[in-house]
Parts: structure tokens; sequence; C-alpha cells
């Protein structure tokens, strides 16, 4: 007879894995990236195989000359689903150096200076692509249209639904916004005559399919997406029927980021509430700051800005709300 | 049919119920029976016997060793080998009493007749009389905590009871014991519902059952119809959604009459509710009914690679490994060998560990499953906080535990975590959350402790 | 012009304010405190007992107000910086002995084999709430590294090849973290003695002889040949397991030669203890092998400051016929000095020993004691 193996309990374990939920999360983004390479064509394909390659080499390099850590983290799948997340969030037409530049704020800066997977305190991919927006505004502010299958840093650029939005708000002019596609086709991209946007904006449909999968596949939860979606729903809802110069609310959720951002990266594991009530707060909290920025702030997209500024309150929400207890609700009869 | 659950957290572990079909066999009698001497909460027993000594099988060996304590017996018959310190479930040598085994000789008042007693037969039961035959018969609960019952029938001034639950949903993977006692003893099992409700003063009894066990739902709702309607009893089989922990105390409390305990020093009765295992409910009958001291149990030894794995109705102080050779042997290479099942079980660091009260199942874990991952970083993932049935937050637990802020620890009500390990359980990160726990709760514990004595 | 002349104005008040708050809002603090406070190492150890250097420099001023210095001492400073704060304080302190952490378990991997494996957290703590550990001994040193986390000093480490800690001795600060650390109470506070040398009985098993020799190999059997042996009355066994009174011990080594087991260090000492006597009613049963730590000591035990001379200047051969003699002892030496023989009251006594860690039986929501003894 071998030797007896001894440890306390519990003696079984779930067939959860980390790489179960990073690789997950990766498969759930593929329809969308799919239908982006199929629309945004060979600049979209490089932009994000560069993320991709560029993440996972800067984290493997820290790892093992900075850090000098014994095992080499690039295998659980992190880095790579912050590669992709970070291509999502640029536009086609973006030079490769600045993408590695990119790739360098989001994992070097926003992820290894805090520690590694599961210490940083803001979204590696926000914090590259917001690196990026403040570091080359020329750059990271041209979009390209969708439909030019083989053209890269040569793209035709046009304004995205947001920028026309903003333009209606500033201007007064609601007329602006009936050249904003409708929502049907927002959601299914069906336009190819020009709809502009960075690489995971342009089909929304994809992007819901992966957030099937993500609930079907228990990696997230439902609070976070829907009631960001929700709140930026009931409040550009709002704000549309006092007053027609801000869009319709069908086609506010449905355009740029806010898809993307309220179903993938505001839903990251690390940087969100660990409490359902405080990932509702959160959520809830994100949409009105989206909205806000979007229509009286700089920038047309303020997605970006809301999850990163919500993302330093995570730890005010950890730390302030706290699940219900068992036994704290008063016996009834 | 509508079925119950508890409302926060709880996993599903794999079943592995791998002896549901078995039916019981009687273990053989072992050459040599080891009593340790703690085989329940409180003080240990203290030995009445000496070396040398004729025992028969019902013989008091140890007396109780004080007001929260139980006495035990001999479940065999023959003479005392030495008084001396052995390797007991604990990890630990601890002092028990040896016996070498000679025939099988019972104590004379012990009935051992196979006859159905009924309390209508015994018009002169009260429920003082019950308690103190509990408390004489050394019965505990025999889920695996111990906790001596005749205590539990007799709660504090502050508190009402007013139900009987019994414990039936065993949700632990692997174990059957309690399924195949309930379908192959259920009229015994009610009759000491029936004494355990006498004994408490109440009218009102709910056996909660999960739903992976309908036979026994079936068996035992046809079973208490007949026996119960029309009675001064209201008995009902309560059907649980099968999930893990669902046999823990409180959760089970909570699914039946949908009351929650609060957090400790609060207890079941508290909210008016006395828990017993099903297997102490049988203890209870035969107890009561048949004057039989609490020396045998129902046990499963189970594993995947046990060649025969089965139920058993063994006597206490039998070596486990006399069991898991009748089993077909110890699996090849290095595995686990636990007293009870994989989630709440305690791993052992000999074979020779005997039976006790409270061992409801050997569980062996074979070697592709016995070892642990290496633990990665936190991810945050929060599937431990959605996985806590007490509604805590394990990861935020178990790193207080490790820098060893008790004071946060405290706040943060890390005492009322049952250990039920569905946390470590979840962790995808595979994280030893309740090692931190556990050694941060019992500091914690120690603490509040002190500080209660200091003030007195 | 405008803006600078405001800014300077603004300016102004500002210092006029803050001047003025800083004189009616100062609290008073006594300015010995403070230079108290620079005497002191500044490393905040809690060693003292006392939140840290100021709260010690805070207790040491109450102190001398009060009277007396008593019962105040920093382990890291040592008597050196106590003499200063008394010179600062206009105190005379009285002198005391140098200590340092001493670990009592010698089961490396060589005297104590591995029964099981272990596969959880690898914490001393966690390990002995599990049990035994990987061994057959309750007792003993897990190996798992529990005092050299907590040690700031950087002065114990675990040893990766005997399993077991080893202190240094010049960086031991005696601040008693590393006793507060390990669970199974093994490392003890002992003086360094002069030269650093001490003697110390190296285990604290408590088992029955027979026992604890299947687990460790050189573990204390509770013969008592040592406790008859000291001529100061310094040993004490209890409970199957030797101790010696750092207090009463005068480092003659007479301890260190009759134990059979090896249990008994000596450390520090230029040369090692003498080897045991032979004993006249010899039944020579030579042909045991026994494995002998004391070859090199035919010559030389001239020079030994403390050790009684001559007696002990035998050849080498006499303890190859001792040890088997002394083997069978050790069986038969529960029986002559019967209080240490196992009754049943004797047994239930062993319980209440502190050392032992009771484990409440697994199961849930249970009021039972503290299975982690911290003291």
């Amino acid at each position: 007879m071998g030797k007896l193996i001894v440890s306390l309990s519990p003696h079984a374990h779930g067939t959860d894995t980390v790489e179960r939920n990073m690789y997950g999360v990766i498969i759930a983004l593929m329809p969308a990236l799919l239908v982006s390479f199929f629309f945004f064509g060979l600049g979209s394909v490089i932009v994000c195989l560069t993320s991709v390659a560029a993440c996972v080499f800067f984290e493997w390099a820290i790892n093992k000359y900075i850090l000098k850590n014994e095992r080499n983290t690039i295998l659980d799948g992190s880095a790579a689903l912050t590669g992709i997340l970070l291509g999502m969030n640029l536009p086609s037409n973006l030079p490769i150096w600045i993408i590695i530049i990119g790739a360098l704020f989001a994992i070097g800066v926003a992820k290894m200076t805090f520690g590694g997977l599961g210490n940083n305190l803001f979204n590696p991919a926000l914090v590259g692509r917001c690196a990026l927006l403040v570091a080359f505004p020329a750059q990271m502010t041209s979009w390209p249209l969708s439909g030019q299958l083989f053209s890269y840093t040569d793209a035709e650029t046009g304004a995205t639904p947001l920028a026309l939005m903003q333009q209606a708000i500033k201007d007064g002019n609601v007329d602006l916004l009936s050249q904003l596609p409708d929502s049907f086709s927002l959601l299914f991209a069906m336009s190819t005559d020009g709809g502009a946007g960075a690489i995971g904006e342009i089909c929304d449909l994809a992007l819901i399919a992966g957030l099937v999968f993500m609930l079907w596949r228990k990696i997230i939860t439902w609070h976070i997406p829907v009631s960001i979606i929700g709140t930026v729903f009931i409040f550009s809802g709002l704000l549309h029927l006092s007053n027609p110069i801000y869009a319709d609310p069908t086609v506010v959720i449905l355009s740029g980021g806010l898809m993307l951002g309220a179903i993938f990266m505001a839903t990251d594991y690390v940087t969100s509430p660990m409490t359902p009530k405080g990932q509702i707060i959160y959520g809830v909290s994100i949409g009105l700051l989206t909205i806000i920025i979007r229509n009286w702030g700089a920038y047309p997209e303020g997605m970006s800005f809301a999850i990163l500024i919500m993302n330093a309150f995570t730890p005010l929400i950890n730390n302030y709300i706290k699940p219900k207890r068992f036994g704290e609700v008063p016996a009834k009869n | 049919m509508n079925i119950k659950t508890f409302s926060i957290g709880g996993i599903h572990p794999e079943e592995n119920k791998l002896t549901h079909e078995v039916v019981t066999q009687v273990a053989a009698l072992p050459k040599q029976a080891t009593f340790p001497l703690s085989q329940h909460i409180g003080a240990p027993a203290k030995p009445v016997v000496q070396k040398g000594d004729k025992v028969k099988v019902g013989t008091m060996i140890a007396e109780a060793g004080g007001f929260v304590s139980a006495p035990i017996f001999s479940s065999v018959s023959g003479t005392v080998f030495k008084i001396d310190t052995a390797i007991d479930a604990t990890g630990y040598r601890k002092p028990v009493i040896i016996i070498n085994v000679e025939g099988d000789e019972w104590e004379e008042n012990i009935d051992r007749s196979d006859k159905l007693e009924t309390v209508e037969a015994h018009p002169d039961l009260t429920p003082e009389k019950i308690v103190e035959s509990i408390k004489n018969a050394g019965v505990v609960g025999m889920g695996g905590a111990c906790f001596p019952t005749f205590i539990k029938l007799t709660p504090p001034p502050t508190a009402k009871a007013e139900c009987v639950i019994i414990n039936a949903v065993e949700c632990e993977p692997y174990i059957t014991a309690d399924f195949r006692l309930m379908m192959e003893k259920a009229d015994e099992i009610l009759i000491g519902l029936e004494l355990l409700m006498m004994g408490a003063k109440v009218t009102t009894g709910y056996i909660g059952i999960e739903t992976n066990k309908m036979p026994a739902i079936e068996l035992l709702t046809k079973k208490c119809a007949e026996k119960f309607n029309g009675s001064k009893y209201h008995v009902e089989v309560v059907p649980l959604k099968q999930r893990y922990p669902q046999g823990g105390e409180k959760q089970l409390v909570d699914a039946v009459i949908q009351r929650q305990v609060p957090a400790p020093p609060a207890i079941p009765v508290n909210v008016g509710a006395i828990v017993q295992n099903v297997g102490t409910a049988y203890a209870v009958y035969e107890a009561v009914m048949k004057h039989k001291p609490l020396f045998e149990r129902y046990t499963t030894v189970t594993g995947k690679k046990i060649k025969n794995p089965g139920n058993f109705l063994v006597r206490m102080g039998t070596p486990m490994k006399d069991l898991i050779e009748a089993c077909g042997g110890m699996p090849e290479g290095d595995n686990k060998l636990l007293a009870g099942g994989p989630m709440m079980g305690k791993a052992l660091i000999s074979i020779e560990v005997p039976i006790c009260k409270g061992t409801n199942s050997v569980t062996v874990i074979s070697d592709d499953e016995a070892r642990r991952k290496e633990p990665q970083p936190c991810i945050r993932c929060a599937k431990c906080v959605g996985a806590c049935p007490m509604g805590l937050e394990p990861y935020l637990l178990a790193k207080i535990s490790e820098v060893q802020n008790w004071e946060r620890a405290e706040q943060e009500d890390i005492v009322s975590c049952i250990e039920c390990g569905s946390c470590q359980f979840t962790c995808p990160a595979h994280r030893p959350l309740l090692d931190n726990i556990r050694q941060g709760k019992s500091t914690v514990m120690g603490i509040i402790r002190s500080r209660a004595a200091a003030k007195k | 012009m405008i803006a600078v002349i405001v800014l300077g104005a603004i300016g102004l008040i500002a210092a006029v304010v803050l001047f003025a708050a800083s004189k009616k809002f100062a609290v008073y603090e006594d300015p010995r405190i403070a230079q108290v406070g620079e005497v002191l190492p500044g490393a905040n150890c809690g060693g003292c007992g006392f939140p840290g250097c100021s709260g010690m420099a805070d207790a040491l001023v109450k102190g001398a107000d009060a009277g007396s210095l008593d019962g105040l001492f920093c382990p890291v400073g040592g008597a050196e910086t106590m003499g200063k704060v008394a010179d600062l304080l206009g105190m005379a302190i009285a002198n005391s002995e140098p200590m340092v952490a001493v670990v009592r378990c010698n089961g490396t991997c060589e005297h104590r084999p591995r029964i099981a494996e272990y596969a959880g957290l690898r914490t001393c703590a966690a390990m002995h709430a599990c049990g035994a550990g990987e061994t057959a001994c309750g007792f003993g040193c897990l190996g798992c590294g529990d005092c050299e986390a907590a040690c700031q000093f950087d002065a114990i480490h675990v040893n990766l090849e005997t399993g077991i800690p080893e202190v240094d001795e010049e960086k031991c600060t005696s601040c008693g973290a590393c006793v507060k650390a390990c669970p199974r109470n093994i490392i003890e506070l002992r003086k360094k003695g002069p030269k650093g040398r001490r003697v110390f009985v190296s285990c604290v098993n408590k088992d029955k002889g027979a026992v604890s020799m299947k687990a460790c190999k050189v573990s204390c059997i509770g013969c008592g040949k040592c406790e008859k042996e000291c001529p100061f009355g310094a040993i004490t066994v209890e409970a199957n397991c030797s101790y010696i009174d750092f207090n009463k011990c005068r480092l003659c080594r007479k301890c260190v030669t009759v134990c059979p087991t090896k249990a008994i260090h000596d450390v520090n000492f230029p040369t090692p203890a003498p080897a045991p006597k032979p004993k006249e009613p010899a039944a020579p049963k030579a042909d045991t092998v026994v494995k002998t730590e004391v070859p090199k000591v035919e010559e030389k035990p001239i020079e030994k400051p403390v050790e009684t001379p001559k007696v002990e200047e035998k050849p080498v051969e006499a303890p190859v016929e001792q040890k088997p003699i002394e083997t069978p002892k050790m069986e038969e030496t529960p029986v002559e000095t019967p209080k240490k023989e196992e009754t049943p009251a004797e047994t239930s006594v062993n319980e209440e020993k502190p050392v032992e860690a009771p484990k409440p039986p697994r199961g849930a929501f249970l009021d039972t004691e503290s299975s982690i003894s911290i003291k």
C-alpha cells in the first residue's frame, strides 16, 4: 500500500479553473471578432493580432526578467484576453508601433505594476486605450469606415454615430440625427456602406451572443450588463423625451462601445465589485457617467472613462456593501 | 411536489452515490476493538473498567466526564486489554480503551428481537423517562457532529422548541448510510421520531430528504401517513432540492420552516427547531424501546477504486482496516482515507483508526483526485461569495486570517462560518480558502471566549 | 502687481493663523519621551510588549515617574540600551540575562521517517490542525516555517535538508515572536549562557518511550536517567519528557553523557561531552551496532572549564558495550520509577497538558476549545 495523503477538508474540487474562465470569455468574443474582421478587413486582423502578441510578449518578458517569477502566467489566458479587448477598442487603421505602446501600457503599467493578475485596480485594456487616446489623439479619433476589406493604415475614415450625436446636441440640430443608422442596422451590422467605429463596436448581435454564452457557462452574472444597459436606456430615454436633440434610446444603447463595454469590459473580474448589490450600484453609476460624458463631455465616447472612474470606486463598494448574511432576516412565522 | 431549498449560496458537487442500491451487511466482529474516550462534543468520558476486566456487549466501559458528555459502551464481549493512547480521527494519539474480542455475549437486558415496539404499547413513557434513557444510553448526534442528544432535547429556558426536524438529507457525496437506514428501518425511525417529539414536548415533526433519494421519500411519506394521520402529531416528509450543504443544520431549518438561525451563539432551538440526524432517531428508538445503548451504527465504505463498496452495520471500535479489507482492500498507490465524506470529512494518517459514534462513512479517494492543485492568485471572480451558504465573503475572510487581523475578522462575521467547504470547492484558482478561514475562526472564537471569561 | 500683494497677504494671514493654532491647540508631551525614543532601537518589534518604540518610551517615562523601571526591557537593544535609558531618566537598572530562542526538537528527516504526505496549505498552524503531521510524532516540528515567517530579524531559518529550524544566535533578539508562532510550543526562550553555552532537552514528545522511539530515533523516552544524574536538581521528567530548568543548570553536561537516545544537546562547548562510563555488572552484548558520537573524546578534556574532570577519561570501546545494556533498560525503567507508569488516571492527566491541542471532531457549528494554542 502506498502512502496516505492528508490535508484538511474539503477533499473534492469543482471543475472550474482560471483558464476555463479566461478562455471562455475569449470564445464569447469570437463571434464579434469574426464579424469585425469581415467588416473591417485586413486592418482589424493586423490590429488584433498585434495587440494579442504584444500583450502576451510583454507579460512573458516582465514575468521572466523583471519579476523573476518561477511560473510564467501567460498560459492562463488573461494576457491574451487583454490583448483582444484592447484590439477591439482601437480603430483598425492604427499603426503597429502605437499598438505596441498601448500593449505596454495595458500589461506593463496597468496590470504588472500592481502585482499581476488579481491585483490591478483598473481595467488593463481600458487603461491602454485611454493612454493611447491621450498620447495620440489624432490617430485614435480617426475611425475607418467599414467595408474596406484590404486597407490598413490607408483606410478612409468617417464620422461615427457617436460623433453625430454629440454634434447634434452641440448645435441643437435634430436633423443630424436622421443621418444615424437605425437600430436594426446597428444590431445586425447590416450597413456596409460606411458605419464607422472601433473594431469591436460594429455588431451588437454578436456581442449579445457572447453575453448569452458567458451567462450559460456561468462565467459572469447578469447584474453588471443589465444594470448598465438598463440605466443608459432609461436615462437616455428620459432625455430623448424631454428634448428631441437627444438620440433615441435604442440607438444610444446600440451605438459606440456601450455593448462591448457593458458585456466585456465592465464585467472584468478583478476590477468589478464582489457582491450582487455592489455590482448593480457599479453598473448604474457607469451608465449615468457614460451618458453624462457622451452628451455633455468633451469626448464622444464616455464608456471607457466611466468604467475607469468606477473601477476606482470598486474597493470602496466592496468595503461597504456586504452580502446579506444568513440569519440577519428576523425569524418569520 | 413542492421542492424547498435554502435561500443563500450552495454548490452542486458530483453525487458519486456508488452504494445506493447495496443492501446493508452486518460487518464481521474485529479481533480487537478500540474505543476512544472522546467520541463526542464535550468532556472526554472517564473509564470505569481496568485492564483484565471482562465485558459483554452493552457494558458501560466509560462514564460521562461532565454535564456535556456521554458514556461509552462496549460493542464487543471480551477482556479489556489495556487503557492506552492510540491515533484517532483527529490525527493525534488520544486515550483509548482496547478490548480483546472473545465471542459475542450481550448484556441480558438488551432486547435483541425484531419486534416493533410502539409507544402505544408503553403507556408509562414520559418525556423525562425518555430523555433519561437517551442520556444513559450515550446517544449522540450520529450525523458527524456527535453532540449529546439529551441536551438538545432540553433547551435552555430562553428558547422554546416548536418542532423536531429529522435530517435525512445526506448531502455529502458518496455517503449512503442514512438512505439505506431509511429503506430498511423506516418503522423504527418513525417511532424514534415520535419518541423525540415526546421528549421535546412538541407535536410537529418534519423529515427532510433530498430528491436524489426518491424511494425513501415515497416510502416514508406512505408510512408517515399511515402512522400519524389522525393522531395528535403533525408529521410531514419534506422533499428538498439536491444541493450542498442542504444537510447543514441551519440550512435545513431555513429550507423546512423558512426561519434563519441568527449568528452564533444562537442555535436552531432559538428559532424553535430541534434538528436530529435520522441515525440518531434510530438510536433513540433502540435506546428507549430495546434498552440498547449506542454501540453500533450504519456506515458506508466507498470510493471510486474500491472493489466492492458497501454499507455496513458495524460495531464501534472496529478498525477501519477490517472494513476496507472486507470491501477489497485499499487501492494501489497513494490514497486519501477519509472519515466522512469528501466535503467535510477528516483525512486520516492511519488505517487502524476505529469506527466511532460519528463515523458515517469511510471514503477512499485515490491518487488522481487526492492531491490539490497549485494555488494561483485570487482573480476576484466572486464565485466564492456566490457559493457561501452563510452569506459571507470567503476571499476576504481568508485574506484577513492570513494577515492575522483578528478584529476585522470578527467584524466580518467569521464565526458564522460553518466550514462546509463550498468556497474552496468553487474557487477556480484552487486557493486554500477554508484552511485559512478555519484558522481565523478558531482564533477569533478563542478571543471571544477569553473576553467573556475576563468580563466575569 | 495686485496679484503679488494679494498672494503675499494671504500667505501672511495663513502663517499667523497656523502659528496661533499650533500654540493654542498644542498637546503637551513630556520631552523625555522623545529623548528616550531616540535612544531606543526604533525597530517597533513589540518584543517589549508595548505598541512600538514610542509606546515603550511612554511606558519608560511613566515608570521612571512611578519610581521603578522593573519589568521594562527592550530585548533588541538589550542591557546596553536599557543602561542608556536609565541614565537619561536618572534611574538604575538591574541587569538581566541575555536570552535566545531554542528549538527543542531534533526530529530531522534522518531521525524521524515520514509516514504520510500532507497535501494542504503549507503552514505549521494548518498542518497542526490537520493532525500529527507527516510523521508519527504528534509533538514534533512540522518544518513549514511559521517561525521563520514570524521573525523580523532574519534570525531563524528552516534548514531544508533536516527540516528543522535553526537559530542564528547573533541575530536573535529573544523578542518571542517565533515562540508565539509555533503551534506546538517547541521553541523556548532560554538563557544564552556564558560564552553562549547551554544545555537543553531537544524533544517535547509526551508519548510513552516505546511509542516515541518508533516515531523518532532521538526522542526523549522519559527514562529519568538525566534526572537522577543531575547534581543540581535542574532536571524534571514529566509526562515522559525531560526538561532542564535553565536557571538551575550549571552546564556540567552529565545529563548529556547518560542520555540513551542523545536527546539532550549541548551547544557551543569546545569539545563534546564525555562518553558514558561503563557499568561494572555488564552483560556484554557487544554485537549490537550502535552509532556513537563520542569517538573524539580521548584527549583534551583537561581544558574544559566547567567539566568535572578525570572520571570521564575512558577509552572509546566502553560506549559500544554501554549502549546495548542501556537499550533494554529503557523499557524497564518505567517499572523502576513507578510514578511514570501509565494508569488510567495518569493518562487522563496527560489530557490536561496545554501542549496537546484537542482538535474538535469534524462537524459544524460547534462551541469547542480553540485548536490552535497561541500563547
